[in-house]
């Protein structure tokens, strides 16, 4: 019985310690699930999911603290693409995050721009043109509709309107 | 004349019933001038062209009465003599729909006199020149799909067209224009032909014609060997529906697949039907702009089907009154073949240069409304498909708006043939939804362009921000180290000064 | 050589694991849904299987029977079967994290498959060498990733399908495994093991 008892000790520690050796022999993953996940967000860094960016939201979908259905720019088609990637049920989309941003798009009313250039620091994508002491202006076809660029202006120059067809 | 054998057989299409019998019996019927023309200023696949003349005018046929803002669009031409009554916006069919044209209404003197004497165009010198002057031939393909030829000639620049294609397949039921012009005017239709291979340096051509018209090529052959062409050869196709399409041509005839995005003049190839050859052949030799073109009046409701060469403008109504008239109520107006025709809402709609055909369907000839059951998969649909797609899981994917799926599954390839709506045991409308949901895949891709300029950027605004903290940081280390350093040399030159004066103390002291 | 063979088909095919011998069934119906994640699981449960049988065997005729101590042949396989477990799930979040999240809940759950700890005293009651017993637990593993990634593929299909509603979700994929396992049922007969 008692050498019953230590062969199993035995076994346990020495498979223990096989587990711990190998663990520490493969250390951290290159990639991520998060990586894979992003690639199928709209990447607009828009943050209306609530995250400041599209990586910070796929990292926490990969860490399983946030749902699939938390990007309106994406829409359902994300929200499948995401289901089908992680083997979930596709989920309608949730509702309190309001509307698609790229339906709108940033308009800078010109004359009103003193050239602060707080607007342009800020805009993830780099849709605004302009120097500091000069006029700025939206590139319209870069405008990912985020609304970042709205709260920095001092004048309040920018208003958000939306995209014909 | 040399034969040509085709390089691969037809992937998947249906034998279809041709009911071209009843349209093919009588000649051509000529000369037809209707009262009232209404001639819209959209002719083609593109932009509409600008009317140049005024109410009240008077037209010479053969006049320019519209002109084309750009370059890839065409001129309209006037296809008789008369007055201009009217120049408002009337529906007008053309490409698959019934959409409102700015239309010019002329009231037709019956004289039918020409502009000038006409004679022989003489060729430009460049060969941009000679494109721009078929452009204001106002020739455009006459198959159906009306694509300018000129812009279609000029394709890609950097790419040598390697073969010309002229299409005489005629695969659609119900359509016999081609075939009649073939039998009748051959020799035109080979020197319009010549006249295209020489504008784009083709080395070769080759005519495809379906098997079930023995008379069009007998006719094809004879004049080929009249005209002693180089170069030239014909193909006998299996009446096989759609080998006449144009990306089925250039597999079935050179092997080659054209992907949907791309087209065959990027590959080297053109493809023109017999009736724009023949309407070139008109305008460079008879100085003739396309102003008329043969167009088949058939159906059960017809009592004289017979194809006409109908001026552009003609009311569908005066056609078919040039056919005998209705021989019965139509159950149904149809523009265009059976398979890809669309149907009309009454006869006063004039004909376009997209035109070829007009069905008078009376109620026993037009298939009752089945009821659609569900899917069985069975496979029909796929292995008749020509474009080798999966039609059963297109229509799955289409009615759940799945774009992903879509475009995995590559609807943008679908040519609509229709194919697959008459093999399906099920009565499943496959061409409509796949219709519908083009839209959805092209709506995906601009947001996948979206999404990745947009991500591109920011990395690039990412990466810029980085270097500025990384800048500014360095900034701050220098000026930290000069203040240190400048500290330093103030407590070198203190600790100086104090070992100065204390030893002036001690000097001092002693 | 052809007994090695033999073994493999015997145990992929005729005496499938999941089909002909019902052991399992809870990954079956679990990881079966989507055709990626059956073939993830059966990758891992296949390593496990494998590593599993070869360390079992190992063990038991190396220290257990060497020492009197054949009853704890069950312990000790169940400690065999969790490390190889946990060592797979090392490996699958080092090598493929997104196949770590797509699986989840059902990657430990290898240790409680009744396949695995099947397999290894199916070895040892058949006292086979140590390379049969390899054999052995690689053809288990071969079979149950194919009828696992069988089993994926219709159930896709099968969502698509106009299935009545008592029907729908695991009952339609519960009589479509039943069904599979009759053709299976083919396969006896073919090799004696």
């Amino acid at each position: 019985m008692l050498t019953g008892i230590i062969i199993l000790v035995g076994l346990a520690t020495g498979l223990s310690a096989l587990l711990v050796i190998v663990a520490r022999l493969l250390g951290g993953s290159n990639s991520s699930a998060a990586d894979a996940i992003e690639n199928l967000l709209p990447r607009i860094q828009c943050a209306q999911c609530g995250y400041p960016g599209c990586r910070p939201y796929a990292e926490a979908i990969a860490s399983n603290s946030a749902d699939i259905n938390r990007c309106p720019p994406g829409g359902a088609e994300t929200i499948r693409a995401l289901a089908e990637l992680l083997g979930r049920d596709p989920m309608p989309l949730d509702d309190s995050l309001g509307q698609a941003s790229m339906q709108k798009s940033a308009l800078i009313e010109e004359s009103i721009c003193i050239g602060c250039n707080r607007c342009a620091e800020v805009c993830p994508v780099d849709a605004i043109a302009g120097v500091p002491q000069r006029m700025h202006t939206i590139i319209t076809s870069h405008c990912t509709g985020c609304e970042l660029c709205l709260p920095p202006c001092p004048v309040d120059c920018i208003s958000m309107v939306s995209r014909s067809a | 004349m040399l034969k040509f054998t085709p390089k691969r057989r037809l992937t998947g299409g249906v034998r279809l019933p041709a009911n071209k019998t009843e349209s093919t019996g009588k000649s051509i019927r000529r000369g037809l001038i209707p009262p009232r023309l209404i001639v819209s200023t959209r002719q083609q696949r593109g932009p509409a062209a600008k009317p140049i003349v005024e109410i009240g005018q008077g037209v010479l046929r053969g006049e320019t009465i519209a002109r084309a803002e750009k370059s890839d669009g065409t001129d309209v031409h006037a296809p008789t003599s008369g007055k201009i009554i009217a120049i408002e916006n009337y529906e007008s069919p053309l490409l698959s729909k019934v959409a409102l044209e700015l239309c010019i209404v002329i009231e037709t003197d019956g004289a039918d006199l020409a502009i000038q004497k006409r004679g022989p165009i003489e060729f430009a010198a460049t060969r941009e020149d000679r494109i721009r002057q078929i452009a204001s031939a106002g020739i455009v393909g006459l198959g159906g799909a009306a694509y300018s030829t000129a812009e279609k000639m000029r394709g890609e620049p950097q790419i040598d067209c390697k073969l010309l294609i002229i299409n005489g397949a005629e695969c659609e039921p119900y359509i016999s224009c081609d075939d009649m012009l073939m039998r009748e005017s051959p020799e035109q239709i080979l020197d319009g032909a010549a006249i295209l291979q020489q504008l784009v340096g083709a080395p070769e051509c080759i005519i495809a014609i379906e098997r079930d018209k023995p008379q069009a090529i007998d006719a094809i052959t004879l004049a080929a060997d009249k005209l002693d062409l180089d170069g030239l050869r014909i193909a006998e196709l299996p009446s096989i529906y759609p080998s006449g399409g144009e990306r089925q041509l250039v597999e079935v005839l050179a092997g080659v697949e054209v992907p949907s995005e791309k087209y065959p003049s990027d590959f080297g190839f053109l493809c023109q039907n017999v009736g724009t050859a023949y309407a070139v052949h008109r305008f460079f030799r008879d100085g003739e702009p396309l102003s008329s073109r043969v167009v088949t009046v058939t159906g059960a409701a017809v009592a004289e089907p017979r194809n006409v060469e109908a001026m552009i403008g003609t009311p569908i109504a005066d056609l078919i009154d040039a056919c005998g008239g209705y021989s019965r109520e139509a159950a149904r107006l149809i523009h265009g073949g059976s398979m890809m025709g669309f149907e009309l809402s009454e006869d006063s709609l004039a004909v376009t240069k997209a035109t070829n055909c007009v069905v008078a369907a009376a109620p026993d000839e037009v298939k009752s409304e089945n009821r659609e059951w569900p899917c069985i998969r069975c496979g029909e649909c796929s292995m008749v498909c020509p474009a080798r797609l999966q039609p059963q899981d297109l229509v799955i994917a289409a009615r759940e708006s799945n774009a992903q799926a879509l475009t995995e599954l590559a609807l943008s390839e679908c040519i609509e043939c229709g194919c697959c709506d008459v093999v399906c045991p099920s009565h499943i409308p496959l061409t409509q939804e796949f219709r519908k949901a083009k839209p959805l895949v092209q709506s995906l891709e601009e947001l996948q362009a979206f999404s990745d300029a947009s991500d591109q950027r920011f990395r690039l605004h990412e990466e810029r921000r980085q270097d500025a903290t990384i800048a500014a940081e360095r900034q701050r280390d220098h000026i930290k180290r000069a203040l240190s350093h400048e500290e330093r040399r103030a407590e070198e030159i203190r600790a100086a000064v104090q070992r100065a004066r204390q030893r002036k103390s001690e000097t001092d002291g002693s | 050589m052809t007994e090695l063979g033999l073994i493999i088909i015997a145990a992929a095919l005729v005496n499938n694991f999941v089909l002909v011998q019902f052991l399992g069934l809870c990954p079956l119906m679990g990881a079966s849904r989507r055709l990626e994640g059956a073939v993830g699981m059966g990758l891992a449960t296949g390593l496990v299987l494998t590593t599993a049988s070869a360390l079992s065997h190992l063990v038991e005729n190396l220290i257990l029977i060497p020492f009197g101590l054949g009853y704890l042949r069950l312990i000790a396989f169940i400690l065999i079967i969790g490390a190889a477990v946990q060592l797979t799930e090392l490996l699958l979040s080092r090598f493929s994290p997104l196949l770590h999240r797509v699986l989840g809940l059902y990657i430990p759950l290898i240790a409680s498959n009744c396949a695995v700890l099947g397999v290894a005293l199916l070895n040892s009651t058949a006292s086979r060498s140590l390379l049969a017993a390899i054999f052995y637990g690689a053809g288990a593993a071969l079979g149950f990733g194919l009828v696992l990634s069988l089993l994926a593929g219709l159930r896709e299909r099968l969502e698509l399908a106009d299935i009545p509603a008592p029907f729908r979700g695991n009952a339609i994929a519960l009589i479509t495994a039943g069904i599979l396992s009759l053709a299976f049922l083919g396969f006896t007969g073919f090799a004696r093991l």
